[in-house]
């Protein structure tokens, strides 16, 4: 076993820590970071609750050793909202009612915010494959994709 | 779920990664994207003393087309390829490939290397693989060695590659004109392994009969699996309905699957065949011929 000393940016700020090789970066963003918008589901790689940005691209923090992170920069749901004011794709959610249970709803947020970074006018069937990965059982995915869709019209205005 | 407890090594060049591998022998793992490697370590399935993490030596992620070759460093992730021009415009086989590997979320972090390395019948590329004729390079202690991907899948999760190897590069010969090939899986959902899912790839000559076909199957036996006697059927004739379909048939014999959640047996070899058919269809298409 060893530990680690890492340094990453998570949410713009550098943060260190001291980690053990087989910590997972879910639980380093939940248990030592206290981060817990970032939800675990499945825990096998499949649901995609765990969804965050690393480098800038999603991916599931289930299946990435902190480690891994170290050098690297994080973006977690609770880096949406800038100075009190929700991202377009968080009003998008609360809008278009994207959520019921609410357990998948950081993680697909953090896969439209991506999708939505580099294809700033995504059709309906891109956006459908970009969750993909994301696993929402409660209601079906109408209107996440409405949400998505209403993020990039308010993004095209200048949000 | 936690894995049990390893040492990680973050070397930062090659022969330092092969030193490790060698001095830890069979309790070191590679770690390249883990998008496998991590579920198993999770799941206890699999278990290492150490992980010797390649991901952070620089060089190894690459997609190129460079003296009539394709070359993939072994590291490239799924997504580079999925957005790389050449494999776009030139190796659709590959992109088909790619597009169906696990979910988008997976891909930013699975590499191709990787990808084949982890010798699961299941995995996608080796089919593709096999059907391009590609070939792998491995470095170890005594260096470079470059291993026909015909002989790279031994067994169940067991490829060529020695304990202390570590994948560093697949080479593609580049297709000659009127080459087409495709990748077509039957899942029973996004991010799902294969039910069956057949590659093809081929060239045509001026004729527009079969010179060149190689035909490779997903999750139909331990190992990738290579049709050969379908190959040799199709070799010299024209690409129509009954040869394809003789062709199909014959792959669909050669796989060996095993009855799980996916299907029996029987259901297996039939949805080999047919994939074997609609890949043999589309690759003709892409090649040029009507």
């Amino acid at each position: 076993m060893s530990a680690h000393k890492i340094e990453l940016t998570v949410n713009g700020t550098a943060r260190t820590a001291e980690v053990e090789s087989r910590l997972l970066l879910v639980h380093l963003l939940r248990e030592v970071f206290r981060l817990t918008g970032t939800h675990i589901g499945c825990d096998t790689t499949h649901c995609g609750a765990c969804t965050v940005l690393l480098d800038g691209k999603p991916v599931k923090s289930c299946t990435v050793l902190a480690v891994q992170a170290s050098g690297r920069q994080v973006m977690t749901v609770e880096g949406l909202e800038q100075a009190g004011k929700l991202h377009p794709i968080q009003e998008g959610f609360t809008e278009k009612h994207g959520l019921q249970c609410g357990y998948c709803t950081p993680g697909m947020m953090m896969t439209g915010f991506a999708l939505l970074a580099r294809n700033r006018k995504p059709t309906e069937q891109e956006i459908r494959e970009a969750i993909s990965g994301n696993l929402c059982r409660c209601t079906g995915y109408v209107n996440i994709v409405k949400a998505v869709q209403h993020a990039a019209e308010r993004l095209q205005q200048g949000a | 779920m936690i894995p049990s407890a390893f040492d990680y090594h973050a070397p930062a060049t090659l022969p330092e990664a092969v030193a490790l591998l060698a001095r830890y022998g069979d309790g070191a793992k590679v770690l390249s994207g883990g998008q496998s490697l991590l579920p198993l370590l999770k799941l206890r399935l699999g278990q290492a003393a150490h992980l010797v993490d390649i991901g952070r030596i620089p060089g190894l992620e690459y997609v190129k087309e460079e003296g009539k070759m394709l070359r993939i460093g072994g590291c490239t992730r799924e997504s580079a390829l999925e957005e790389s021009d050449v494999v776009r415009t030139r190796y659709p086989i590959l992109l088909d490939t790619a597009r169906v590997i696990a979910d988008p979320l997976v891909r930013n972090r699975a590499t191709v290397g990787g990808n084949l390395a982890h010798g699961d019948p299941g995995n996608d590329h080796p089919a593709t693989m096999l059907a391009l004729g590609a070939q792998v390079v491995a470095v170890g202690p005594k260096g470079e060695r470059v291993i026909p991907v015909d002989q790279f899948f031994v067994g169940l999760f067991t490829t060529a590659l020695q304990p202390d190897e570590i994948l560093t590069e697949i080479r593609i010969p580049a297709p000659p004109p009127r080459s087409g090939g495709a990748y077509v899986k039957l899942e029973r959902k996004v991010g799902d392994y294969a039910t069956a899912a057949a590659a093809a790839q081929l060239t045509l000559s001026a004729s527009g009969a079969v010179e060149q076909v190689g035909i490779g199957l997903t999750n139909v036996g331990v190992t990738p699996i290579r049709a050969t006697a379908a190959e040799a059927h199709l070799r010299g004739k024209k690409p129509d309905a009954a040869a394809i379909g003789e062709a199909a048939r014959l792959a669909g014999q050669a796989c060996s699957p095993r009855a799980d959640r996916r299907g029996t047996v029987e259901y297996k070899r039939e949805m080999a065949r047919v994939m074997t058919m609609r890949a043999l269809r589309k690759a003709v298409e892409r090649a040029g011929g009507k």
